[in-house]
């Protein structure tokens, strides 16, 4: 079985296809891919001629992908581990394994993401807050760390972590999902800081609304609504040029400079 | 037993090879100790990590990398333990490198009887290669001048090979690409010489036909022979290049030996014209590094080589021609270089190297540098050796010729089986499981399985190379 981890654990397997100065493969891990963004960076990566690792819950969706992945491709350059990222203890081994499977490691992608709105401005639900920040933060950290601390040993490595415009403000509509991806852009803020002298990169991307399951969660108008496609252009070019922060699509990053600089005074008026 | 617990934290190493043409980041271990090794394979199996040792990684390809898994880098075991004077013994931990032995042995008279083009290379990564000199034709593969190793396999026992004890596995893990166990200590027979210097005889080539048949006739009057091979011109002018031969002075050739063996004879100068540090030199070379520049400097030392002429240098100025301009792979830029070198018998050589350098022309893709030799075959089990010559070509990576360059690759790999060729996993980096296995014969490849199943039966040893081309067949 790919997807499950021994826990007695056997050698690598000898059949993966080894990089060569003609075929260097770059190697990256993608958490949170089974749809939407991260399926469609997925997808991107491997036109790019990534090797994949492709981390989700859903197991069915994420052999789907696996599959046209590899059937486009001609060779197995995605594999299938279905992965909660709050199991937090199971991410060293999980990790360890992948590495090995993989061949080395040059990116890791945290998309991985939840976003259960508390159904109105006056509403409050403590479990959904909890569930969201158990999966959009400490997830992120659970697999960030480890990851940063083999890079900065390597002195090579690129981190992107998504995070959302709605980072950057905490607003009425989801205190909890407002905080949990203000929390995940400090920490890769911290990491960026970090890891920069070792030669490590760390870009956060802030989507605006992007086409996915979770728009449909989102109430209310959705301006400047972009396909996960094109999101994943845009994260490409931005790894390419190793960017430390980038909005998609990039209106966003003038609309937010924007709310950012508006005053507390009249933002804690407005019902948005 | 393991005698310290060892963890996988703050181990991750961004791995080269020396062309500079692929990165690995895997875990890195420096043992100093025998028993290091042994915890490191502990940790390897209770990990599910595959294992590779490394030496100097002068490799051009990915003989000492291990992606993802555990690479033992072998250079802090750099110990000469034993060295005899008088019977040209020696006996050395495996990171000890070319460059500490000849220094070692060079004032007492001697000097190793195979060495590679750098001095950097280690005994251990000498060893696992099979490597061969300029006087392959002489002396044969650094192999059959060792006279005992010990090894230690992954299940952690210790092995004393000589030619005579544990035969198959002294012929198997030399030329075995450390897949079977890792050295722990080499005895090897030094050659006398009787000064530090050497005759070279350096004369011109026209073409292709020539430079092989000189090799072949003058071989046998010198003690090395080695070509340079204008890889960039076509036509009539095929193959030309420039011969240099050499041989050891004889006792009383040279008047004060005592001098020309001191170790400060024989340096290499660091400075280019007494005044530019060579190790900057590389930033001149790669504005040159293209097709068009190339062919001008091909065509620029044809020329300078018209003389012919005869001259004595130091034994390391002759021998490591590559660590005379160091950091010279640099100059190939971002992409590096690969390297690709094929071992032909001298019956077939010229039509099959004709065909191969005029093929590089009208794809466009010529070779920057071409070297040959003069081989002789050894019974090594994975031997790279033939009773012929060498050509070993210099190709640039750059990003949009990758694939016409592996399309290059892939027709030479069939030109070269046809021709009844061999390859050496030191050079190579796109060889093919197909292939190797083509060249080496299924017979070799059986044996081989059997001895790494018995060696190592928990697969803790492999390197990408091993991947590469055994991958399939275990």
């Amino acid at each position: 079985m790919e997807n499950s981890v021994p826990d007695s654990p056997k050698p690598a397997s000898s059949s993966r296809t080894v990089a060569t100065p003609l075929y260097p493969r770059r190697r990256g891990i993608i958490i949170g891919a089974s749809d939407g963004l991260g399926a469609a960076l997925a997808r991107h990566l491997a036109r790019e001629g990534y090797t994949l690792a492709l981390l989700a819950r859903r197991q069915e969706l994420l052999n789907l992908l696996c599959d046209e992945i590899n059937r486009t491709a001609n060779e197995k350059r995605a594999h299938a581990f279905s992965h909660d990222v709050t199991e937090y203890d199971k991410v060293p081994n999980l990790l360890r394994r992948i590495v090995a499977d993989l061949g080395g490691l040059d990116l890791v992608v945290f998309v991985a993401g939840i976003n259960y709105p508390p159904g109105g401005i006056d509403k409050y639900n403590f479990e959904n807050d909890r569930r969201m920040i158990e999966t959009n933060l400490i997830g992120a950290m659970a697999w960030l760390s480890p990851v940063a601390a083999m890079f900065q040993s390597a002195k090579a490595g690129q981190i992107v972590g998504i995070g959302s415009v709605a980072g950057d403000r905490g607003r009425v509509g989801n205190p909890g999902y407002n905080t949990s991806k203000a929390g995940l852009e400090t920490y890769l803020e911290a990491l960026r800081n970090r890891l920069t002298r070792h030669g490590v990169n760390v870009l956060t991307v802030k989507p605006g609304f992007v086409q996915t399951s979770m728009l449909q969660a989102a109430q209310g108008p959705t301006p400047f609504a972009i396909t996960p496609e094109k999101a994943a252009a845009d994260i490409w070019k931005a790894i390419e040029k190793r960017k430390q922060v980038i909005y998609t699509a990039s209106i966003w990053r003038w609309i937010m400079l924007a709310i950012r600089h508006t005053p507390s005074a009249i933002f804690r008026r407005l019902s948005f | 037993m393991a005698t310290m617990s060892l963890t996988l934290d703050n181990t991750f190493t961004q791995f080269e090879n020396f062309g500079h043409s692929l990165r690995a980041p895997s875990y890195g271990f420096h043992p100093t100790r025998v028993e290091e090794i042994f915890d490191v394979f502990n940790l390897a199996k209770n990990l599910g990590l595959t294992v590779t040792a490394r030496g100097a990684g002068r490799s051009y390809n990915d003989a000492s990398l291990n992606g993802g898994g555990i690479v033992l880098d072998m250079s802090a075991m750099d110990k000469i333990l034993e060295w005899e004077s008088a019977s040209g013994l020696v006996r050395c931990e495996p990171g000890v490198t070319l460059k500490q032995l000849w220094q070692c042995v060079e004032p007492d008279g001697w000097w190793p009887p195979v060495v590679s083009g750098t001095m950097q290379t280690t005994l251990g990564g000498c060893l696992a290669a099979n490597i061969h000199g300029k006087n392959n034709f002489q002396k044969g593969t650094i192999g059959e001048h060792v006279l005992e190793f010990t090894a230690m396999l992954p299940t952690g026992e210790l092995i004393i090979c000589t030619p005579k004890t544990n035969t198959d596995l002294f012929y198997a893990m030399i030329s075995g690409w450390g897949m079977l166990g890792v050295f722990t200590s080499i005895t090897l027979q030094m050659k006398r010489i009787h000064s530090g210097l050497i005759a070279v005889d350096a004369w011109p080539v026209p073409n292709l036909s020539r430079h092989l048949s000189d090799l072949l006739d003058n071989a046998p009057r010198y003690d090395y022979i080695v070509g340079w091979l204008d890889t960039t011109t076509g036509g009539q002018n095929l193959g030309r290049g420039q011969i240099h031969a050499a041989r050891n002075l004889k006792e009383g050739e040279d008047p004060d030996p005592q001098t020309t063996m001191q170790l400060a004879y024989q340096q290499l100068p660091d400075r280019l014209f007494g005044l530019m540090p060579k190790s900057l030199l590389h930033y001149f070379m790669s504005p040159f590094m293209n097709n068009l520049g190339v062919r001008g400097i091909n065509t620029a030392k044809y020329i300078t080589s018209l003389r012919k002429h005869t001259f004595r240098q130091s034994h390391a100025e002759f021998h490591f021609l590559l660590d005379y301009v160091p950091g010279w792979e640099l100059s190939y830029g971002r992409g590096g270089l690969i390297q690709y070198q094929s071992f032909l018998p001298k019956e077939t050589a010229e039509d099959a190297w004709r065909g191969m350098i005029q093929l590089s022309h009208q794809r466009g893709l010529p070779s920057y540098l071409g070297v040959t030799k003069r081989h002789r075959p050894d019974k090594f089990l994975l031997t790279h050796t033939v009773d012929g010559f060498s050509l070993a070509m210099d190709f640039k990576v750059t990003n949009n010729k990758r694939a016409q360059l592996s399309e290059l690759l892939q027709d030479f790999d069939h030109m070269v089986l046809q021709a009844g060729g061999r390859f050496y996993f030191a050079k190579n980096s796109e060889t093919s499981a197909e292939a190797a296995r083509a060249f080496l014969g299924e017979e070799t490849i059986v044996k081989f399985n059997k001895l790494k199943q018995r060696c190592d039966p928990n697969n803790l040893l492999e390197s990408d190379l091993f991947r590469r081309v055994f991958g399939q067949s275990i």
